[in-house]
């Protein structure tokens, strides 16, 4: 299909664009970036008053649960979640069953993609055989049959001997090795942040400095050997402090923060609802203003949601005994806008750096720019849009928010994968050609 | 007092899940309460009508004699029909979740539950899924809330008062809802709470909730009015939390020399069940400061008191 974006305001940071632009899109590529572009022969769609051209919006932590979970969710409602929440693409962790440590496990989650056709999947490899801890899964292998990533996330990387090696290893393929950092011997059966509100919830505690002892772990080994190393779902003021150190000496790392984690607090554990039941646990108000200050200055790379589905039965439990994880792809774009740009936290051109940019350039996929010849991933945003989060009405299979019923503004309005409309957002008003696509 | 069954609506709220909801007010109305009760405990024929015809389902996902006889000798003297549910009979062993097995009770009309769990929070799920008022006799390391309002009344009973007391808590302060429940209830009364346990077992952010921690024994038994010492279990050495129960004695074991530093007129107080010769000596145990087994009768009446003011409320009145 051969189309013509007309009258946007188009934020493409990689090209140092910020301004009224239209977008010919033909053949899956943006052919053409410029002011007041001829039709050409192209179908016209008005962009709607308010709305921002964006490059696709990347989601490098998501949990797709396919195969092994079905009942949580699939590739195919997962990628229609993250569609609806306006990403073009998400990379999914390996912790599946079978954990995704295999070729065969890697191409079956490929096509099951390419039969929902609607966000791109980027696979994650596991560091490890089954992700238990033992043996280095066959990371080149992985890498060709499409992972852009290894991580045993779910849980931490075992050893600091398997982190070295893997960091060696992935190093060769130019893959970053991503943790979830936290040391298990401090995590023990841990439910909720160690501090004073676990303590009088009766919460076995989390301590924050078990997260920052494998981070600093990951960011030594990551100097000595070279490899790129990323810090997943990073939650703590200290965690960050270390990054920023990191980073200054010129070790390749790099890191991402949730929006529930620079949007709640632990006093959110207040009546034990097991929807604010995570890991990385909420935090106190000094780690969401530490994220919120190195989402502003630019030490935080990426915003990624860790979206992590669970059936209600099973979050119907007792605190200590629900799973951790929430859903995060359709609250995360308006949660951004609430949070951080109208509270002028960011701008929208960095906004569009953690959500596209640099995660595009991390795993070293397409996407993240809407410069001429590259693939037409291309999000519209409605950064005024009024939203009320409904857990009921969201796509993704799994309903498990804490912020159902939340007033929120601004909103995804449209998705555009490799030149395909795959949503629209019905409470935008569109006009035209837009139509046939509501 | 007068305890007739055309009682007032519930004085204490729609449940009594922890002493965090309860305002001076309320603490208050159930201790004076409470006096009323402990007088029936004393007669010759120790019942009276108010809980009627309603039923309290006693439910017990943990092993425990004293709070669930307690509980249950409460409701007795109120009228109410009682029924006792415990994990180990129950349908639980075969997978049945909490929030169903509640669900199942609800459908045979109970007007209160009582619920002890050994998850936190486990009487908030609960509440959620259940009409009837629910009795939190205990979830986790949470709370417990009618333990604190017998403290409290055991307290008052000797000082006649808690404002201005200096009550030390000492022993394993993590793992302990009474403790949780004791300082959220003594501070809101006015009492000055020293929390005080090994390093290994002291919860982060106690003070912030109004507490002086210490580890000296010492310095938060001087000028004690009252000492409540809490158990240890056995299998805390497991947790890297203590050497060795031999050493926990000689350090936070309470005898009576160590007890010589708080007032003369202390009292010592213990939720049970006790582990003599680990946090405290059986000469003060069984010694003159000791109101252990009073504090065991106050239970009774400071439940009747609760359960009287919570059900004190027709299911007409509250609509």
């Amino acid at each position: 299909m051969k189309f013509l974006l007309k009258g946007g305001t188009v934020v493409d940071p990689a090209s140092g664009l910020n301004g009224a632009r239209d977008l010919l899109v033909d053949n899956g590529r943006i052919v053409k970036v410029g002011q007041d572009l001829p039709a050409d022969g192209a179908r016209v769609l008005e962009v709607p008053r308010g709305a921002v051209v964006v490059p696709g919006l990347i989601d490098m932590h998501v949990h797709l649960r396919e195969p092994g979970h079905e009942h949580k969710e699939t590739i195919a409602t997962g990628t229609a979640s993250a569609v609806a929440g306006g990403f073009t693409a998400v990379a999914c962790m390996p912790n599946t069953d079978p954990v995704n440590d295999q070729a065969g496990i890697t191409g079956y989650i490929l096509a099951k993609a390419a039969e929902a056709g609607l966000a791109r999947v980027y696979p994650i490899g596991a560091v490890s055989i089954g992700s238990k801890g033992e043996q280095l899964a066959e990371i080149g292998d992985l890498h060709r049959a499409g992972c852009v990533a290894i991580s045993d996330d779910g849980r931490p990387v075992a050893s600091a001997l398997l982190m070295r090696r893997a960091l060696e290893y992935a190093g060769m393929f130019d893959m970053p090795v991503i943790d979830h950092c936290e040391d298990a011997s401090l995590k023990s059966d841990g439910v909720a942040h160690e501090g004073a509100r676990s303590s009088m919830l009766g919460l076995k505690g989390l301590p924050a400095v078990a997260e920052t002892l494998i981070v600093d772990r990951g960011i030594l080994l990551s100097e000595l050997t070279g490899s790129r190393f990323h810090v997943a779902h990073m939650s703590v003021a200290s965690a960050l402090r270390s990054v920023r150190e990191g980073k200054a000496r010129g070790v390749t790392v790099t890191c991402e923060v949730a929006p529930h984690h620079f949007t709640l607090t632990d006093d959110a554990l207040e009546g034990y609802d097991t929807n604010t039941k995570m890991n990385p646990p909420l935090r106190e108000q000094a780690d969401v203003d530490a994220m919120l200050s190195g989402l502003a200055d630019g030490s935080i790379d990426v915003i990624a949601t860790d979206h992590a589905p669970h059936h209600a039965d099973e979050k119907a439990l007792e605190f200590d005994r629900a799973p951790f994880g929430i859903v995060g792809l359709e609250t995360a774009v308006p949660l951004c806008f609430d949070r951080l740009v109208h509270r002028g936290v960011v701008t929208l051109s960095r906004l569009v750096e953690l959500l596209s940019v640099n995660p595009a350039r991390i795993l070293k996929v397409g996407g993240g720019t809407l410069a001429e010849g590259a693939v037409a991933d291309i999000t519209l945003l409605a950064p005024d849009l009024a939203v009320r989060v409904d857990a009921q009405a969201l796509v993704s299979k799994s309903k498990n928010t804490p912020f159902d019923g939340w007033d929120l503004k601004g909103a995804a309005a449209a998705t555009i994968v490799g030149g395909r409309i795959v949503y629209v957002n019905g409470a935008v008003s569109w006009s035209g050609a837009w139509k046939d696509h509501v | 007092m007068n305890i007739s069954p055309d009682a007032p609506a519930s004085l204490l709220g729609r449940h009594l899940l922890g002493i965090a909801d309860l305002s001076p007010g309320e603490i208050a109305l159930v201790l004076d309460t409470a006096d009323a009760m402990k007088e029936i405990g004393g007669r010759a024929i120790k019942k009276v009508p108010a809980l009627r015809g309603r039923t309290v389902v006693n439910l017990f996902f943990e092993p425990s004699t004293r709070t669930r006889m307690s509980f249950e000798i409460a409701e007795k003297r109120l009228s109410a029909d009682t029924l006792n549910f415990a994990a180990s009979t129950s349908s639980v062993s075969k997978g049945e979740t909490l929030a169903d097995t509640a669900r199942n009770l609800e459908a045979m009309q109970p007007d209160i539950i009582v619920v002890r769990h050994a998850s936190s929070g486990a009487a908030h799920l609960l509440s959620r899924v259940c009409r009837a008022r629910v009795v939190n006799a205990g979830d986790g390391t949470h709370e417990h809330p009618t333990q604190a309002l017998l403290d409290a009344y055991t307290i008052r009973e000797r000082k006649g008062r808690l404002e201005g007391l200096k009550v030390a808590i000492i022993g394993d302060l993590l793992h302990s809802r009474v403790l949780r429940s004791n300082l959220l209830l003594l501070t809101k009364m006015g009492a000055e709470v020293w929390a005080c346990g090994p390093a290994t077992l002291l919860p982060p952010g106690l003070a912030q909730y109004g507490a002086r921690v210490t580890v000296s024994m010492d310095e938060a038994l001087e000028g004690a009015d009252a000492v409540m010492m809490l158990r240890v279990q056995h299998e805390r050495m497991k947790g890297m939390f203590l050497p060795s129960l031999r050493e926990y004695f000689t350090l936070f074991g309470l005898t009576e020399e160590r007890l010589r530093r708080a007032k003369e007129d202390v009292i010592v107080m213990h939720p049970g069940p006790m582990n003599r010769g680990v946090e405290i000596d059986s000469a003060v145990a069984d010694g003159r400061w000791s109101v252990i087994l009073d504090q065991v009768s106050n239970g009774v009446a400071v439940r009747m008191a609760v359960l009287y003011l919570m059900a004190g409320g027709s299911e007409e009145a509250e609509r």
